[in-house]
């Protein structure tokens, strides 16, 4: 039980710490100025030699590691439903850490997608 | 068009780009992964599904729809908030339960109805609040 407590734990925080390591590098990046291919290509480039990016994808990768670790250990209809935490724990840490503005209304709606997405995940 | 009504607008084609990759990504894949069948967790199985994966147009179509969502997925990080686009992006489930039901003929559930309208209404909220709000978004032309 504390096993698989510990693992979801690291599993979440490993997820959610990795995507946040990678939008932080997209904004250090710098947003393309238009949605056309040069553009866009040009900000690629520029976000796949961004350091923060190559923080991130270990941590995802780590995460996706667990998942399986997890899946392997307990039932997917508790599994995947309890991976819903991260919309929770991802707001917090663009709070918190990348200093988004979450209001009221936004944590409203980021609530209802984390019961929601482990209501559809459980089947 | 004001920065923020252009800002939305480029938020959600992306968002949407994203849905649309990820959906159809994960479907191919499911689909190229059921031709191969089931794989045997030994060394030969192993090397053996992965020589048949990567002989599959189907699981090859599926990882392009993926990097596809993975691309959108970092561009619009670039200039939209983390906790706008994660819980938007979760319309995918939405999207997910009515291919399911419409082109698969799946029958759904009344408890996954219920996560569906709450995660329609949640994706609803945050659709109300504004795309960007740290300081290097403002910036974006």
């Amino acid at each position: 039980m504390i096993r698989t407590a510990a693992t979801l734990a690291i599993f979440v925080l490993s997820g959610s710490a990795g995507e946040l390591a990678v939008t932080h590098g997209m904004k250090k990046a710098g947003a393309p100025d238009h949605l056309r291919i040069q553009p866009v290509i040009r900000f690629l480039g520029r976000a796949f030699r961004n350091g923060w990016f190559w923080v991130g994808v270990p941590l995802m990768a780590l995460s996706f590691y667990l998942l399986m670790v997890l899946l392997s250990w307990e039932p997917i209809s508790l599994v995947i439903p309890a991976s819903a935490l991260s919309y929770v724990v991802g707001t917090l840490g663009a709070k918190y850490i990348l200093k988004e503005d979450v209001n009221g209304v936004r944590w409203a709606g980021v609530l209802l997608v984390c019961v929601g997405v482990a209501i559809v995940a459980a089947g | 068009m004001s920065h923020e009504r252009k800002l939305r607008l480029k938020t959600l084609i992306m968002v949407f780009a994203m849905m649309v990759c990820a959906t159809t990504g994960d479907s191919l894949l499911k689909r190229g992964m059921s031709e191969i069948g089931p794989v045997a967790l030994t060394r030969g199985g192993l090397f053996q599904a992965f020589q048949l994966a990567m002989s599959s147009r189907t699981i090859w179509l599926a990882i392009l729809f993926l990097i596809g969502f993975m691309l959108s997925n970092m561009t619009v990080l670039s200039w939209a908030d983390y906790s706008y686009v994660m819980p938007a992006s979760a319309i995918g489930y939405v999207a997910v339960t009515f291919v399911g039901m419409t082109l698969l003929g799946e029958t759904v559930s009344p408890r996954r109805w219920i996560g569906v309208a709450l995660i329609c209404v949640g994706v609803f909220l945050v659709g109300q609040t504004k795309p960007s709000t740290s300081a290097v978004a403002q910036a974006v032309p």
